[in-house]
C-alpha cells in the first residue's frame, strides 16, 4: 500500500521540496482542524459543567430554576431505551447478517438487499421518525412518545449499521474453517452455530455496540414520534411516555438564562458524553480481548 | 472495526444467547397486542401552552418527588396545538393554555366525548421586548403594534416613527400553534388585518429570549415570565393604552393596569381523566401550588385564595359528577 | 459471501427441514431492510399525496413563502429549499478542502502510527451527537463569530455551517483515503522514479487516479448535510425566507429555516393533527427522502467505478 513506498522514496535535488514541506504542513493542518475545534469545544462544555453536575443534578427531576434542575428521568429513560433497541437490533441484525454472509447467492435479490442497506444508512434520521410517526403511532396506535414506539424507531434506523458490521465480523472468519466443520459432517446450521458465530461474536458486539452509540446521541426521530418536551418520573412500562438525555438538552438548549447555558445544558452534554464514551469504551474492551487471545 | 479474523479457540453455544435475545424480542412485539391486558401505568399527561410551561414544570417537578411513582410530562405544543392534537383526541390530561378555550375546539372536544374543565393557575403580563441597545424606543402604543405586527405591515424601524433607525426590523414572535399568538392577534392586530407571517416564529418562548438579545433591531413578544427571568438581556417595553405609558410588572398585570396585554393563564383538565386518583391528585397539588409563590418564582401573578376556592369547588363538582 | 459450501451429507430428512425452516428465518431478517425501505416510501407517499390533492406540487415545488399554519396558509417549499442549501454550501465550503487534505495527509504522509491514532480521532468527529454540535454552534461558536461579525444574529446559518461541516469532516475524509490507499503503488514508484516529490506524487497522481472515490465521498458527505437535523434546528433558527443572493453577507449572519428544522417546528405540535400542516411535513419529508436517496444512490454507483478500476 501507500505505506510501502515511503521506504524507497527518492531524494532528489531541493528544487521543490519546500512546497512539498509546506503541503505536507497544511495537510497536517487539514488533519488536526476537526479534532482541535472539538478537543476545544469539549474542554469549553467541561469547564462550564464544573460546579453544576453534582448528585443533585444527577438524581432530580428537570426544574424551571436551574439550581433545582437535574436530569435523572432523561438518563433512565435513555438506558432503558437502548437495552430495548439492543434486544431489538442484534438478533434481526446478526439474523440478516447470516443469511446475506452464509446463505446468499451472489444473485441480483442479494446486491439488492446490499444495495438497499447501504442507503438505508444513509437516510436522515429526521425521516426515521416520520415513518414511526405514520407506522407506529398512527398506523399501529402504539401511542405518540412511548418507550416501545421509540424503541421500535431508533431500532429501524441503526439496524443498516448493525447489519453491516456484523456481516464484516462474519465475513472475516477464514473459510478454512466452515471446510473443516463441513469435513467432520456437520451442517449448514451445525456450521454456522458452532464455528462462524462464537468466532465472529466480538465483532458482531462490538459493532452492535458502537451502534448503539449513536442510537443513544439521536434526537430527531423522537421528536417526531411526539415525546414530550419535558417528562418528570421514570419510564414505568413499555407504553409510558419517557424522555431521553439528547431531548432534555434540545429542551434546555433554548433555555435563555446564561444558569442554563453555560452550566445545566452543560452539566447534560457531560453526561451524555460520559455514557457514550462509557459504551465505546465496552465495545474497544471486548475488541481487545480478544485480539489478545488470538495470538 | 470489526478486524479479527482466525485466532482464538471456539466456543459452543451462543445459539441459547441468541434465541433467549430473539425470545425477548418477540415478546416485546406481542406486548403491542396485549396493551388492554396489562395494568394502566399512573401516568399524567400534560401538553399546551409554553406560556404555562414554567408553572407546570415547577410544580410537576415538585410533585414527582412527593409521589415517585407517578409519572407526569409536559410537551410544549402551543396552547391551540394542545386542545386539537393532543386533548380533544383524549391523548393528554391536562392541556395548559394562555387563553380560554376557543369554540370550535369546545366542539372538537365533545364530539370525542371529552368535557374539559377550567382552571385559573395565573396571570401574565404579555410582554414587548427588544434589545436593550435599542435606546430609541421605551413605550409603544397598540396602534404601532399592530403597524409592526400586521400582515404587509412596516419593514423597517423608521417606518413607525421617523425618528427611529433606518433599519429592517428582525421579528421573533410566537407560533400560530400558540395561546400567545392568538391572544396577541385578537387584542393587537384584530379582525381585519392578518397577522404577519415572515417573522422567527416558535412555540418555545425561551427562544424568542436569545434572538432578541442576538440583534439590535428585533422585537419580540412573548409570556412576563420569560423577560423577568432575563431583565438584563432584553429590554421590556411599556404599553399606552391611550392612557399613558404602563410598564409590564406582576403588580401592574394584578392591579389590572396593563391592559390589554394582562391575561389569565388556564389549565384545562378532561373530566374523564380525573376518575384517575393520579390526575386528581395532581390537578389539586397544582391548584394549591398555583396560589404560592412558586408562580411568581418563574415571573407569573399567583391565583387569589378566592380563585382557588373556585378552582378546588369546580374540581370537587366534577369529581361528585363522575361518581 | 462465503466460498466454502456444505456438501450434501443429509441422511435424515428432518435434518433437511430444519436446516431449510433456519434458513427462512435469517431470509426475512435480512428481507427486513427492503420492507423498512417500502414502509418509508409508503408512509410517505401516504401522506403526501393527501397533501397533494390539496395543494399542487407545482404550487408546493415553486412557492416562495412557507407558512404553514399562519393564515393565509402557503406551502412554497423554496425558501426551506435555499435554506437547506445555504447551510450545505457552508457546510461543503469547510468539509470538502480539509476533508480532501486529510485524506491526503493519512494516505501519503502519516506513518503507519500515527495514522492508526489519527484516523479514529477524526471518526470521533462523527459520532458526536448531533444536538451536542447544535448546541456548541449556539453557545460558543455564536459567540465567538460576534467578535468578528458584530452584527451576527443570535441564531445564523454561518454557525451552524461551520458546526456542520466539522461534523462530515470523517464522511469525506474516511472513504477517499480508502480510495487513495486503493491506487497501485505502482503508479506512484512510477512518478517518485522520474523525481516528482511527494506533493507532486499526491496532487498529480493520487488525487487524479482516486478521483470517482472522492468524488463519491463528496456527494455522501452533502447528502449528510441535507438532511443533518438538529444542529441546524438549535443554532439555524427558524425563519423560513427565501436566500437573497445580493446579500450574501446576510444570507449568512442571519436565521433561516431549512426542511428538516421545519420538520421538527411541525412535528413538534402537530404530531397527532390530521390538518393540513402535519401532512405537508410527510410532504417535505418526501423530498428531502427523495434527495438524499438519490444523491446515496449516485454516491453508490460513482464508488462502484472506483472499485472496479483497480481490480
Amino acid at each position: 500500500m501507500a505505506a510501502e513506498t515511503r521506504t524507497d522514496e527518492t531524494d532528489f535535488g531541493e528544487v521543490s521540496r519546500l512546497k512539498d514541506r509546506v503541503f505536507e504542513s497544511v495537510t497536517l493542518a487539514a488533519a488536526l482542524f476537526g479534532i482541535v475545534t472539538l478537543a476545544v469545544l469539549l474542554v469549553y462544555v467541561t469547564v462550564d459543567a464544573v460546579g453544576w453536575l453534582d448528585w443533585q443534578f444527577l438524581t432530580s427531576p428537570p426544574h424551571p430554576l436551574a439550581e433545582e434542575a437535574g436530569i435523572f428521568p432523561a438518563l433512565v429513560g435513555s438506558i432503558v431505551l437502548m437495552v430495548l433497541i439492543a434486544l431489538v437490533t442484534f438478533p434481526l441484525g446478526v439474523g440478516a447478517a447470516i443469511y446475506l454472509e452464509e446463505y446468499a447467492s451472489d444473485g441480483r435479490l442479494t446486491r439488492f438487499i446490499q444495495l438497499n442497506i447501504a442507503n438505508l444508512a444513509g437516510v436522515p434520521s429526521v425521516v426515521y421518525g416520520l415513518l414511526g410517526l405514520g407506522l407506529f403511532v398512527q398506523l399501529l396506535s402504539f401511542g405518540y412518545g412511548t418507550l416501545l414506539v421509540a424503541a421500535f424507531t431508533v431500532s429501524l434506523l441503526i439496524l443498516p449499521i448493525v447489519i453491516i458490521a456484523a456481516q464484516e465480523a462474519i465475513r472475516s472468519v477464514p473459510d478454512s474453517l466452515r471446510q473443516a466443520s463441513y469435513g467432520m459432517g456437520a451442517t449448514k446450521r451445525q456450521t454456522i452455530r458452532n464455528v462462524v458465530l462464537p468466532r465472529s461474536l466480538p465483532g458482531i458486539m462490538t459493532g452492535t455496540i458502537l451502534a448503539l452509540g449513536r442510537a443513544i446521541g439521536e434526537t430527531a426521530p423522537l421528536i417526531m414520534i411526539g415525546v414530550p418536551t419535558t417528562v418528570f418520573g421514570v419510564p414505568n412500562g413499555l407504553f409510558a411516555k419517557f424522555s431521553a438525555m439528547p431531548m432534555q438538552i434540545y429542551t434546555w438548549s433554548s433555555y435563555p438564562d446564561t444558569a442554563f447555558q453555560y452550566g445545566v445544558v452543560s452539566a447534560g452534554v457531560v453526561t451524555l458524553l460520559v455514557v457514550l464514551l462509557s459504551i465505546n469504551s465496552i465495545a474497544i474492551l471486548i475488541r481487545n480481548k480478544y485480539q489478545t487471545e488470538r495470538s | 472495526m470489526s478486524r479479527d479474523p482466525s485466532g482464538w479457540a471456539p466456543r459452543s453455544v451462543s445459539r441459547r444467547d441468541f434465541l433467549a435475545a430473539t425470545g425477548v424480542a418477540g415478546a416485546i412485539g406481542l406486548a403491542g397486542c396485549t396493551r388492554a391486558a396489562s395494568s394502566e401505568p399512573k401516568e399524567v399527561n400534560i401538553a399546551g401552552s409554553s406560556t404555562v410551561f414554567p408553572i407546570a414544570e415547577a410544580v410537576a417537578s415538585d410533585f414527582v418527588q412527593e409521589y415517585p411513582d407517578i409519572n407526569v410530562s409536559v410537551s410544549q405544543t402551543g396552547s391551540g396545538g394542545g386542545f386539537s392534537n393532543f386533548f380533544c383526541p383524549g391523548m393528554t390530561d391536562l392541556n395548559n393554555a394562555s387563553r380560554s378555550i376557543a369554540e370550535d375546539e369546545q366542539t372538537q372536544c365533545s364530539d370525542n366525548g371529552i368535557e374539559p374543565i377550567e382552571f385559573t393557575v395565573g396571570t401574565d403580563a404579555l410582554t414587548v421586548v427588544v434589545n436593550p441597545e435599542a435606546d430609541w424606543v421605551d413605550c409603544v402604543t397598540i396602534d404601532e403594534l399592530r403597524q409592526i405586527w400586521r400582515a404587509d405591515g412596516a419593514e423597517r424601524w423608521s417606518d413607525v416613527r421617523e425618528d427611529w433607525p433606518d433599519e429592517p426590523f428582525e421579528f421573533y414572535g410566537a407560533a400560530t400553534v400558540s395561546g400567545t399568538f392568538d391572544y396577541f392577534r385578537e387584542t393587537v392586530i384584530g379582525e381585519d388585518a392578518n397577522h404577519r407571517n415572515d417573522y422567527s416564529a416558535t412555540e418555545k418562548d425561551r427562544t424568542i429570549v436569545r434572538g432578541v438579545n442576538g440583534s439590535p433591531y428585533a422585537i419580540g413578544y412573548f409570556g412576563f415570565s420569560y423577560y423577568s427571568e432575563n431583565p438584563d438581556a432584553i429590554k421590556a417595553l411599556a404599553i399606552d393604552n391611550g392612557e399613558g405609558c404602563v410598564e409590564p410588572s406582576l403588580e401592574t398585570a394584578k392591579s389590572g393596569e396593563y391592559q390589554p396585554l394582562s391575561r389569565p393563564l388556564f389549565t384545562y383538565a378532561a373530566k374523564e381523566s380525573l376518575a384517575d386518583p393520579a390526575v386528581e391528585k395532581f390537578v389539586r397539588y397544582f391548584i394549591e401550588k398555583a396560589a404560592t409563590d412558586l408562580v411568581s418564582d418563574v415571573g407569573y401573578v399567583p391565583i387569589t385564595e378566592e380563585e382557588k376556592r373556585k378552582n378546588l369547588d369546580r374540581l370537587d363538582t366534577a369529581l361528585e359528577d363522575l361518581a | 459471501m462465503s466460498d466454502a459450501t456444505a456438501p450434501d451429507l443429509s441422511r435424515r430428512s428432518g435434518q433437511n427441514t430444519r436446516e431449510f425452516a433456519y434458513r427462512a428465518v435469517f431470509f426475512v431478517c435480512a428481507l427486513l431492510s427492503i420492507l423498512t425501505t417500502l414502509a418509508i416510501v409508503l408512509t410517505l407517499l401516504g401522506d403526501a399525496l393527501t397533501f397533494f390533492a390539496e395543494v399542487s406540487p407545482i404550487a408546493f415545488l415553486t412557492g416562495t413563502t412557507w407558512s404553514p399554519a399562519n393564515d393565509p396558509v402557503s406551502f412554497g417549499v423554496l425558501p426551506l429549499i435555499t435554506g437547506t442549501l445555504v447551510i450545505t454550501f457552508g457546510a461543503a465550503a469547510i468539509a470538502l478542502p480539509v476533508g480532501l487534505l486529510t485524506a491526503i495527509y493519512l494516505a501519503e504522509y502519516a506513518s503507519d502510527r500515527v495514522r492508526s491514532v489519527l484516523k479514529p480521532a477524526i471518526e470521533v468527529l462523527a459520532g458526536v451527537p448531533t444536538v451536542v454540535y447544535g448546541y456548541f454552534a449556539l453557545v460558543y461558536v455564536t459567540p465567538a463569530l460576534s467578535v468578528v461579525f458584530p452584527t451576527i444574529s443570535t441564531f445564523n446559518a454561518l454557525s451552524a455551517s461551520i458546526i456542520v461541516g466539522i461534523m462530515i469532516i470523517p464522511m469525506v475524509s474516511s472513504i477517499s483515503e480508502d480510495a487513495m490507499s486503493s491506487v497501485p503503488d505502482s503508479l506512484r514508484e512510477a512518478s517518485y522514479g522520474l523525481g516528482a516529490t511527494r506533493f507532486t506524487v499526491s496532487t498529480s497522481v493520487v488525487v487524479p487516479a482516486s478521483i470517482s472515490g472522492i468524488a463519491s465521498s463528496y456527494i455522501l458527505a452533502l447528502s449528510r448535510a441535507i438532511g443533518e437535523t438538529m444542529a441546524v434546528t438549535i443554532a439555524a433558527g427558524n425563519t423560513p425566507r427565501l436566500v437573497d443572493l445580493t446579500d450574501p453577507a446576510g444570507v449568512f449572519l442571519n436565521s433561516i429555516q431549512t426542511m428538516t428544522a421545519a420538520m421538527v417546528q411541525l412535528g413538534a405540535s402537530d404530531v397527532t393533527g390530521q390538518s393540513l400542516a402535519y401532512r405537508s411535513l410527510f410532504a417535505v419529508g418526501l423530498t428531502l427522502f427523495v434527495i438524499t436517496f438519490l444523491m446515496n444512490l449516485i454516491s453508490e454507483w460513482v464508488a462502484s467505478r472506483y472499485r472496479e478500476e483497480y481490480r
